[in-house]
């Protein structure tokens, strides 16, 4: 069984005293880095109250432009990737690498199905002319200054999309060390650090889709 | 006589790349150190020459363009490569772990990064100097900041990079705090220096993250046009000056809490008496974080929010000044019927009380609605925040340097020298910024090349004050490095002080402790215990 | 360091039902939310979706990221991020819904149309650059 960096089961990194304080420490980092991703993404969710209060027709307007059959499959597909990757973690905690390694894998499809989605839908966007400020062209919607709902619209899946993929890189990291066996039932915090943080992805577009998609 | 251990963190292994891979705590407290002075030399050399074209009305040495780029790039490296980082990064980092008991912070490869991320960031913000400068102001307020043909993108690159620097700093250290004291060592029997760097890094996570998205937005419309903040594109300017402050007025006290817990332990020591209300202490640290959030707007009085807004930042505004109050009460209790010293650090602590209660009460005058219309933009906002940022957090930073100057490097600086330039500096700092009050309440504005004849005095006086600051840096700078060669050995505890770093040797272990420290008793309890001084 | 499993906690593991349940729920509320979305509520529209979402985020944050039986400390962090997202907002809309209250003129001028709908940009829009000599100043002004 190969170790990695000093410690399998049972042995801690050199700082830490025992395995339980080393995982409770990457634990409650990752929420603090959750907590800092609420933070940012609060920036646009602020932009977009301040501007949908100021124009509440042009949003609605604007949004009916969006695909709600493509946003509420996104939505579908994180939702259950999000069950996937719970699922893989709660695999290493019973002690199946097979398992784990299975639903890690099912994750990264659904996450790369989910950017498959976003690319039809910003490439249709594109062919339309509904790009963000300053090159928008499309004249179908009324009201003042539409391009302001696309511009929200683009930075927030955007950020949002860039997310998606970090996480994947992250999940696939993973997946790597699960291989390489670096896991086991009694240490597996990075593995169950990476779920935490695809979860926030998956709420985070869990208010996106509705802001978006179903204004009304 | 004392001598120097034979193995210690600095020369346990040698050669630079046991200094760039390293991941001992104290190692990037050191390397931060050297980042941070970096930057203080050239924001400070950036301040000279703002101040030596501001000695007459009209040109002295440079045109107006490039006056507006240097106070820019002052105010910049100042505040992101110098001051946020300053104590955190550099003394927390050092002393952090010791203070608990532990070897390490919780996360040592994350730190390495941090400063990693630190040193890019900086390279970003200063490559924008090379490619046309900045002149904005720090503040990149729009729609200027969106138009201007200066090198906006590359420096809020920089700064954003930054800011990861300081959010990954935060995060190391509440999770350290939580879950790696010694056995026994409960939250109040903390230094109040680590329950200062807890309160920083709340803030630090909290509110750097906002700073991302308000730069990233910026850059965006810079190059997209996106239409957020410039009018031109049907978005908003106060917004951005609503996203820019969410950050940057709880920075302001990212930047003096940790100076304050420096005060905390300085008081204690050089009083050799036990910190007066150590809980009112601790919980002021967190009540300033928390409200600290709560009164942004009172930068954007006159910019054009509505006056229910006004009015309810002003209000708020009142309500955070009271945690500060109560600590410059306590800290003068501690003094009271206390046996001091004027050590050095203790001189600048002194300082501290004096300069951060101008700065202080300044800053509540500034924050009554009707006297800011007045004062804003003024001079007196630049001489009250640099009586807290410069009076408050350097002097602090300056005492914390002298105080743990000897752990660090276990040698001992010239206390006449050392004097010497404390007054140097506290002269000239009040002389430059003083004068500043008086200028500012008479109508001189901020950021303003040219002036009229009347305030020629006032400014030429200030402008002798900054020489006669830099004189007195010059003159630290000779002393410290001396000291590193040919100062004494301090031995373990030179100042008799009680917490756990003075237990070890000087300069420490790399673990940090030969044996893991055993809690006794409180880090004031100078009524239960006299710690000789090992120096002199 | 080894062996000490003894001293180690019992560590909560959800079954598989429980997790399929939650997954099989928050579809449901994606569907309802959906449908919910066609009904012309007027402002209602808007609270409602978020509700709904706000459901959905409180199922993944207890069940997914096992809020329900970790340390405390964890959840804390979690609402605070909620708690000062907020005050971000909150007060940040105390001013832009309030503009022009009081004095009229204070009014913001957002309702214009942004300057990429008009034919022709005005040349005080293209790349400015302050000159040296403000008008206010010139006369002064010392060379």
């Amino acid at each position: 069984m190969e170790k990695d960096k000093g410690y399998g089961p049972g042995q801690p990194a050199h700082h830490f005293s025992e395995i339980e304080q080393q995982t409770e420490a990457v634990k409650l980092g990752m929420w603090i880095f959750l907590l800092t991703e609420i933070l940012l993404f609060g920036g646009l969710f602020t932009a977009y109250s301040v501007f949908r209060a100021w124009n509440p027709d042009m949003f609605i307007n604007a949004h009916k432009f969006l695909n709600v059959m493509l946003g509420t499959l996104n939505t579908v597909i994180l939702i259950s990737s999000s069950v996937t990757v719970v699922l893989a973690i709660r695999s290493m905690q019973l002690g199946r690498r097979e398992k784990t390694i299975f639903f890690l894998v099912a994750t990264l499809i659904l996450a790369a199905v989910f950017l498959v989605v976003k690319y039809f839908e910003y490439s249709h966007k594109f062919h339309l002319g509904q790009l963000p400020g300053k090159y928008y062209t499309f004249t179908g919607v009324e009201g003042t200054n539409p391009h302001i709902f696309f511009s929200i619209y683009f930075s927030m899946t955007g950020l949002h999309g860039l997310h998606v993929l970090a996480g994947m890189i992250a999940i696939g990291w993973m997946l790597v060390r699960t291989v390489r066996r670096n896991f086991s039932s009694e240490y597996y915090a990075p593995l169950e650090a990476t779920g935490l943080y695809w979860h926030l992805v998956d709420m985070i577009w869990i208010y996106l889709f509705p802001l978006l998609y179903l204004i009304g | 006589m004392n001598t120097l251990p034979e193995n210690h963190y600095l020369n346990a292994r040698r050669g630079l790349k046991s200094w760039l891979f390293t991941l001992d705590h104290k190692r990037i407290g050191i390397l931060y150190l050297y980042g941070i002075i970096g930057a203080f030399f050239i924001g400070g050399v950036l301040a000279l020459l703002v101040r030596l074209e501001l000695f007459g009305p009209g040109r002295d040495i440079m045109d107006a363009k490039t006056y507006n780029q240097f106070f820019t790039l002052h105010g910049a490296v100042m505040i992101f490569l110098f001051i946020i980082p300053s104590i955190p990064a550099a003394l927390g980092n050092f002393l952090l772990p010791q203070m608990i008991g532990a070897k390490d912070v919780a996360f040592p490869r994350l730190n390495l990064a941090s400063w990693y991320i630190y040193i890019t960031g900086a390279v970003f913000a200063l490559y924008s100097i090379h490619s046309g400068g900045v002149d904005t102001g720090w503040t990149f307020y729009t729609p200027y900041s969106t138009e201007t043909t200066t090198s906006v993108i590359s420096m809020t690159l920089g700064i954003f990079i930054l800011g990861f620097s300081s959010i990954f700093t935060g995060l190391n250290f509440i999770v350290t705090i939580h879950k790696m004291r010694s056995p026994g060592q409960t939250w109040y029997k903390l230094p109040l220096f680590v329950w200062a760097l807890y309160a920083t890094a709340i803030i630090q996570v909290l509110a750097t993250p906002v700073l991302g998205i308000t730069l990233l937005l910026l850059i965006l419309e810079r190059a997209f046009g996106i239409g957020i903040f410039d009018p031109a594109m049907g978005g908003d300017p106060v917004l951005y000056q609503h996203f820019f402050w969410f950050y940057s007025h709880p920075a302001v006290y990212i930047m003096i809490l940790p100076g304050m817990g420096i005060i905390s332990e300085l008081i204690s020591v050089f009083s050799r008496k036990k910190i007066f209300g150590y809980k009112a202490i601790a919980f002021s640290s967190l009540a300033i974080a928390f409200v600290s959030f709560l009164v942004w707007g009172h930068h954007m009085f006159t910019s054009g929010q509505s006056e229910i807004a006004a009015t309810i930042f002003s209000f708020l505004t009142f309500l955070v000044g009271i945690p500060s109050g109560i600590k410059v009460f306590n800290w003068l209790a501690t003094m009271y019927k206390g046996r001091i010293s004027f050590d050095t650090p203790m001189l600048y602590g002194l300082s501290f009380l004096f300069l951060f209660t101008i700065g202080g009460l300044t800053g509540i005058f500034l924050g009554a609605l009707a006297v800011d219309v007045h004062l804003h933009d003024t001079y007196f906002v630049v001489a009250h925040f640099h009586y807290v940022m410069m009076g408050g957090t350097v002097m602090a930073f300056l005492g914390g340097i002298h105080f743990w100057w000897p752990k660090m490097w276990g040698r001992m600086f010239s206390s006449f020298w050392s004097t010497v330039a404390w007054a140097i500096v506290f002269v000239g700092f009040n002389m430059t910024f003083f004068t500043q009050f008086i200028l500012g309440s008479r109508g001189m504005p901020r950021r303003y090349y040219n002036y009229l004849d009347q305030y020629q005095p006032l400014h030429a006086f200030s402008s002798v004050g900054s020489l006669v600051l830099a004189v007195g840096f010059i003159i630290m700078g000779i002393y410290l490095v001396h000291s590193l060669f040919r100062g004494k050995p301090a031995g373990n505890n030179p100042w008799g002080a009680l917490t756990f770093e003075w237990q070890s040797t000087s300069p420490p272990p790399t673990e940090n402790f030969v044996k893991p420290p055993k809690l006794t008793h409180g880090p004031y309890d100078f009524d239960k215990i006299s710690p000789e001084r090992t120096f002199p | 360091m080894t062996g000490n499993s003894s001293k180690r906690k019992a560590e909560h593991i959800l079954s598989l039902r429980v997790y399929l349940l939650v997954g099989v729920a928050l579809m449901i509320l994606t569907a309802v939310t959906v449908a919910v979305s066609f009904i012309p509520l007027g402002g209602w529209n808007a609270v409602v979706a978020v509700a709904i979402a706000s459901v959905k985020a409180s199922l993944v944050a207890l069940f997914f990221m096992h809020l329900l039986h970790d340390k405390r400390l964890n959840l804390i962090i979690f609402l605070i991020a909620i708690l000062f997202l907020t005050i971000f907002i909150t007060l940040t809309m105390f001013d832009t819904l309030t503009r022009g209250t009081v004095d009229e003129r204070t009014r913001s001028p957002i309702q214009e149309e942004a300057v990429i709908y008009q034919k022709t940009l005005p040349d005080s829009l293209k790349n400015n650059l302050i000159e040296d000599d403000s008008s206010i100043f010139k006369d002064t002004l010392r060379p």
